[in-house]
């Protein structure tokens, strides 16, 4: 069988990371093989599929999906119970490339466990990465506990100030890379924090790796509904480097491609 | 010694190749059609376009089965009117374009090769065999009589090469080429998908939110070059195959069979963009190694006696 076919899997846990936001454990060996940085789609039988990120690769056989109910399919998918079933494929994309010796990882929001299996990827190379943690507030600060176990060096930023740097990740990472040296930036988060956590690298000429996000379909990089400038999200990334990410300046932050492929505004 | 010149001559259309991506795949920008053009191809075909954006039916839109995939994306396209500037960027770097499109009307179609051919497309692929959207009851899986009606049409509205892309869901699909070829059409595409399904046993459900949809890939190239070999036999005007060419070996076939052009889809997703470069040499090194002086010599020679 390839990864590509659709399968189903048994929910064998389920963590509640915040108010509206949940981690679902299961067993399946193509993701056990994945890359962090790496997607699954996620099928909702008569509802949707949607992509979501492995936030954790083979930890004893088990992987995960941390999903926060923001729409209809997630909603749905976030009551689903111990036991329930949920259909799969993939995993899909390139992932992280692991590069540098003193990388810094900056997570905002849902974009944190995405970089969880990165981190914990790093440090079975023997590099030990500082990790920014970004969020609203303390309550959604997602998986603080899971990386303090694994990390010295972790860093806490809230927009609201309830624990931690008060303000933007990317003002955090600011005044870090003003006190340290670091030869490598991987982020993931909102698109707007993104755009900052680039600019401030591209300052200091600091390579970065950055997952995207867009309106999935195909997955395989066949249709083009997940375009960002010349790229697919679902097969050139959805991990992009700095490279790539200056093509895409008059995109990023600015325009998305809606599901008929129009490019509309992105909400900020 | 100079390489080989793969250029051919399709219905008037000088093209430096006779590869081209399929419809629906990587269309929906001048970007990635230009990246198509960069990887390759001989020339470009839009997303299917209609008059209105469209966004498609909701995923799963694809699904994965042995010797190919299953689709039902339902034409999500951009819309006519926006999509006249990325044929306008594709056309200030010279890169041919054929610009696909369906509708639900005569009018429709009539005003849809109208704007294409002031945008600039060098050709136009009337889409009248999408299994995706039957339920509309639009002019697609076309009955003969709205395929005479729609080719008259556009004929009437156009002066460019115009290509019908047939379904291969029919009994016959000389009767429909013989239409649109009596009709003014100046190309056939054979084929579009083949109606199909696939069902998830744990689930006990369809897998494709539209539950039927479209097979293609490599189990539908037997049925497309049967289909192409029909036309060939029965029509004067030249075809462009299409269905599972994977390789050069499959374009060398489609060629013998009587295309003169192919198009490549599914195959994209293993070998990516470089799989024009790839069919190219292949086919180059081919017509070499076997003394022949251009792909125009080898179209419909399986059929020789």
């Amino acid at each position: 069988m390839r990864r590509e076919v659709h399968r189903v899997i048994k929910v064998e846990e389920i963590k509640q990371e915040a108010e509206d936001v949940f981690t679902f454990y299961f067993k399946d060996d193509f993701c056990s093989s994945a890359s962090p940085g790496q997607f699954i789609m996620v099928w909702i039988p008569g509802m949707d599929e949607i992509p979501m990120s492995l936030s954790t690769i083979n930890q004893k056989g088990v992987s995960s999906i941390t999903i926060r109910s923001v729409g209809d399919a997630t909603r749905i998918l976030c009551q689903t119970k111990v036991g329930e079933k949920i259909g799969i494929r993939g995993p899909f994309g390139n992932g992280f490339t692991l590069k540098g010796s003193k990388p810094v990882l900056v997570g905002g929001g849902t974009g944190i466990p995405v970089l969880y299996p990165l981190a914990s990827r790093m440090l079975i190379s023997g590099v030990k990465p500082a990790f920014i943690l970004g969020a609203r507030n303390v309550e959604q600060l997602l998986f603080k506990d899971r990386l303090q176990e694994i990390l010295d060096d972790l860093i806490i930023s809230t927009d609201d100030g309830s624990l931690g740097f008060k303000g933007y990740a990317s003002d955090c990472l600011s005044q870090l890379l003003r006190e340290k040296q670091f030869d490598s930036i991987y982020t993931c988060g909102p698109e707007q924090m993104i755009v900052s956590v680039f600019k401030e690298a591209e300052k200091r000429k600091i390579l970065v790796q950055a997952s995207l996000e867009r309106y999935i379909k195909c997955a395989v990089g066949l249709c083009g509904s997940c375009g960002i400038g010349p790229f697919r999200v679902c097969k050139d990334g959805p991990v992009f480097d700095s490279i790539s990410l200056r093509e895409m300046m008059n995109e990023l932050g600015l325009r998305k491609m809606d599901p008929s492929g129009r490019l509309i505004p992105i909400e900020k | 010694m100079s390489k080989l010149s793969l250029a051919v001559e399709l219905a008037g259309l000088g093209l430096r190749n006779p590869t081209m991506n399929a419809a629906g795949i990587l269309g929906m920008s001048s970007h990635q059609l230009k990246r198509l053009y960069e990887g390759g191809a001989g020339a470009v075909v839009t997303k299917s376009l209609g008059k209105q954006p469209r966004n498609g039916h909701p995923n799963p839109t694809i699904v994965f089965v042995e010797g190919g995939i299953v689709n039902s994306m339902g034409l999500p396209n951009p819309g006519a009117e926006y999509f006249k500037d990325e044929i306008k960027r594709l056309k200030a770097e010279n890169i041919p374009v054929l610009a696909s499109f369906f509708a639900a009307s005569i009018e429709d179609f009539t005003y849809l090769a109208s704007l294409f051919t002031e945008s600039g497309a060098d050709a136009l692929e009337i889409n009248c065999s999408c299994p995706n959207v039957g339920r509309e009851k639009c002019m697609l899986e076309a009955d003969l009589e709205s395929l005479e009606m729609v080719t008259k049409a556009v004929r009437e509205a156009s002066s460019l090469p115009i290509f019908v892309k047939l379904t291969p869901n029919v009994a016959n699909i000389v009767e429909g080429a013989k239409v649109a070829e009596e009709n003014g059409a100046d190309g056939i595409t054979a084929v579009n998908t083949l109606k199909a399904l696939a069902v998830d046993i744990n689930m006990r459900k369809p897998i494709l939110s539209n539950i039927i949809g479209g097979l293609s890939g490599p189990a539908l190239k037997p049925v497309a070059l049967r289909c192409v070999w029909e036309l060939f036999e029965n029509i004067e005007i030249p075809i462009i195959g299409c269905g599972g060419v994977s390789n050069w070996r499959d374009a060398i076939e489609f060629l013998l069979c009587g295309a003169s052009a192919v198009q490549i889809g599914t195959a994209l997703m293993d070998h990516g963009v470089e799989i024009f470069k790839e069919v190219n040499e292949g086919i180059r090194r081919y017509l070499e190694e076997n003394g022949f002086g251009g792909v125009r010599d080898i179209v419909g020679l399986a059929h020789e006696t």
